[in-house]
């Protein structure tokens, strides 16, 4: 009987992923693959043309898209990484202060922070006017509703959980086998290249996924600080879901960009090395 | 209260409104599990149909009216009287934050047959007002519980287009859509809705994301009315539209923001609703609301009862209450938009405060005839065309 516990205990939460994820999925698949329109209904057709027409008509957003989370990711890893590194080497003992400092943003709400920053922003707000007050700037000078502004603010959403697992996985290295490294007459670089970095592969890794993935479908940013070319493939999901009532290519779409996700997510897995990086994470 | 950031983190809107499209998304996915949906399609009930569902109703004390931000007063006053006249008990939510996305969260619902839970909703006339209609997601009113609504509602807003007869609706607010500029920055008299074509406005002009008010000023802008327009127009004034977007012209298609924007100076000049340029202008802001010569279109939030209401007897009581005029004057004086109950500007002018003489004295609050002359209503479109319309005006928005 007692073997069965674990179990049982995890049973919860078995059933949770059943009822609010795979049941979810499969009626999306299901309504994908139907034609017609709200009023008249939609019939089962198992046509895949709306996922043809879906990819035709919203390529440019979809490509978009895929390019703004994918540079807003590596802006985040290249920012992230050494704040990691400082909080988990060098922060000593104020190190849980630097990390809620870090996470004290998220207690306000997402969108409100978004907002905020179309605040700080606006042409004449309090940086930009006062830098064109100064003559450092040229009049016309914006960078709301550019591309810089839509990158910026998903930078600026999530980085954060870059931070993080790269800091965990920098938390866990074991400071003698850097001192090992230095024993063996390695470099600061080359401890860092051979040592540090492959060990925090795994919390790299975590981080990828956890930002690029929000960041390529996030429609909020777009929404409030872009323009009128920076639109993102959650806002065309959005639209045709509640505006068009387009139940099957907002199902489509959405199927189109979790397999494109996911085969960007197993290639960039195959790329780390998974099995190495699972390995260590599992560590 | 002008500041954006604080309004924001008082009145928390936004957050509500994604928590709410979350919900309605997993909702919708598994109302619509598998195996296609039914078409809903219903045909008007027959007069004695509706008759015998009134005969079998009766008044319960009670009444749930869910509305839009700010389109109330905050004390609730009209709402209280109605208590004390009629000894109905209210609730007042305020719910509804864009047309489309309540339609989509409450469709699942009224689709499985479950009551909202409110007894009065309010929705702007427009597409998804009229899927709520053709759906039958609406209870037949009846208008012999409506003697105030018959002797007080304004010519122009009984028997609208989109509700014949007032069969499903009866008007809240209605408020008009032209161009909103600051007098900072743009030191003419905007008088024409070209201004918004204009390459000198470059990177500063404003216009909407919703497909009918974008398509309605591009038609304008090619000398069509909206409400006449054939495919064959759409097509030109989509053109339009879009030759001004790849001109530059256009900094931002916004969903609701853009009084913000003209404020700050983000745009210069855009397109927007009267009610929010004339709460500016009593902040003291620098900004000027003018209908283009061209013509502006008008809309009309509706109240109505949805299928399934608890209470519907005293839904109409209160509809009918809110056309009382000296109830309707007290609205009108906190809402500032426009009212469909005659005799509103006759009280407010007779009232001693400035405030009430400036919104009597209001062309925004209360239009002229030459005014509602120029206005258009919005195009009802069938199943059939609203794809296309959809295709050929989102495509600019969201490009």
């Amino acid at each position: 009987m007692r073997r069965w516990t674990p179990y049982w205990l995890a049973l919860p939460a078995w059933l949770w992923l059943a009822i609010f994820l795979v049941v979810p999925i499969a009626a999306m698949a299901s309504v994908s693959l139907t034609t017609g329109n709200l009023i008249d209904g939609f019939t089962q057709t198992f046509s895949v043309s709306n996922y043809t027409d879906a990819i035709a008509k919203y390529s440019t957003q979809l490509v978009r898209s895929l390019v703004y989370g994918g540079v807003a990711t590596v802006i985040m890893l290249v920012l992230g990484y050494p704040v990691a590194y400082w909080i988990a080497f060098k922060a000593g003992h104020r190190k849980s202060m630097f990390l809620f400092l870090l996470l004290l943003p998220f207690f306000v709400s997402f969108v409100l922070r978004t907002i905020s920053w179309g605040f700080l922003l606006a042409d004449d707000g309090i940086l930009f006017g006062t830098l064109k007050g100064w003559g450092v700037l040229p009049q016309d000078f914006h960078v709301l509703a550019t591309t810089v502004a839509v990158i910026g603010g998903l930078v600026y959403n999530f980085l954060p959980f870059m931070i993080l697992p790269i800091y965990v996985a920098l938390e866990r290295v074991d400071p003698r086998v850097i001192e090992a490294s230095y024993d063996l007459y390695a470099s600061r670089l080359s401890t860092f290249r051979r040592v540090v970095l492959p060990l925090s592969l795994p919390g790299v890794f975590a981080g990828v996924l956890m930002t690029f993935v929000p960041a390529t479908a996030d429609p909020i940013n777009a929404q409030v600080l872009g323009g009128t070319s920076n639109t993102m493939i959650g806002n065309i999901v959005q639209t045709e879901y509640l505006v068009n009532n387009d139940y099957p290519t907002a199902s489509a779409i959405s199927f189109t960009l979790m397999a494109v996700l996911l085969i960007g997510i197993f290639i960039y897995a195959r790329a780390l090395g998974t099995e190495n990086v699972l390995e260590a994470a599992a560590r | 209260m002008n500041n954006p950031l604080l309004r924001g983190l008082t009145q928390s809107r936004y957050s509500r409104r994604d928590a709410l499209r979350v919900a309605g998304f997993s909702a919708a996915g598994l109302a619509l599990a598998a195996c296609g949906v039914q078409g809903q399609k219903a045909a008007a009930p027959s007069p004695s149909a509706v008759a015998d569902f009134w005969s079998t109703q009766k008044k319960n004390g009670r009444v749930v009216f869910a509305n839009w931000p700010e389109y109330m007063p905050e004390d609730q006053e009209p709402l209280k009287q109605f208590q004390q006249a009629t000894g109905i008990s209210y609730e007042y939510k305020e719910v509804i934050q864009e047309n489309a996305e309540f339609f989509g969260k409450s469709e699942p619902q009224l689709r499985a047959g479950q009551p909202l839970g409110y007894d009065i909703i309010v929705m702007t006339n427009g597409l998804q007002l009229g899927k709520m209609i053709q759906l039958g997601y609406l209870t037949a009113l009846d208008h012999k519980q409506l003697p105030n609504f018959a002797a007080n509602a304004g010519a122009s807003y009984k028997n609208p287009a989109y509700d014949a007869n007032n069969t499903y609706t009866i008007p809240y607010q209605a408020g008009v859509t032209g161009i909103a500029y600051n007098t900072k920055y743009v030191d003419e008299d905007i008088t024409s809705i070209q201004s918004l074509f204009d390459k000198k406005y470059e990177g500063k002009v404003g216009m909407m994301a919703d497909a009918q008010e974008v398509g309605n000023f591009g038609m304008f802008a090619v000398g069509v009315d909206p409400d006449k327009s054939t495919h064959a127009d759409w097509e030109k004034a989509a053109a339009k539209l879009k030759e001004q977007r790849d001109q530059g012209i256009v900094r931002k298609y916004y969903a609701q923001d853009y009084i913000d924007a003209v404020a700050k100076g983000d745009v210069w000049l855009s397109q927007a609703w009267s009610g929010d340029v004339f709460q500016r202008q009593l902040a003291g802001e620098p900004v000027k609301f003018v209908v283009p010569q061209e013509g502006g279109t008008i809309w009309i939030d509706n109240m109505a009862i949805p299928k399934g209401a608890a209470n519907p007897v005293d839904a109409l009581m209160l509809m009918d209450f809110l056309y009382k005029p000296e109830i309707a004057a007290e609205l009108t004086a906190y809402i500032q938009y426009v009212t469909p109950v005659n005799g509103v500007q006759q009280i407010l002018a007779g009232k001693s405060d400035d405030d009430s003489k400036a919104l009597a004295e209001s062309a925004l609050i209360f239009p002229t005839e030459a005014d509602y002359a120029k206005l258009r209503p919005y195009r009802t479109l069938t199943n059939a065309e609203e794809p296309v319309y959809n295709g050929l005006f989102q495509t600019i928005t969201q490009g």
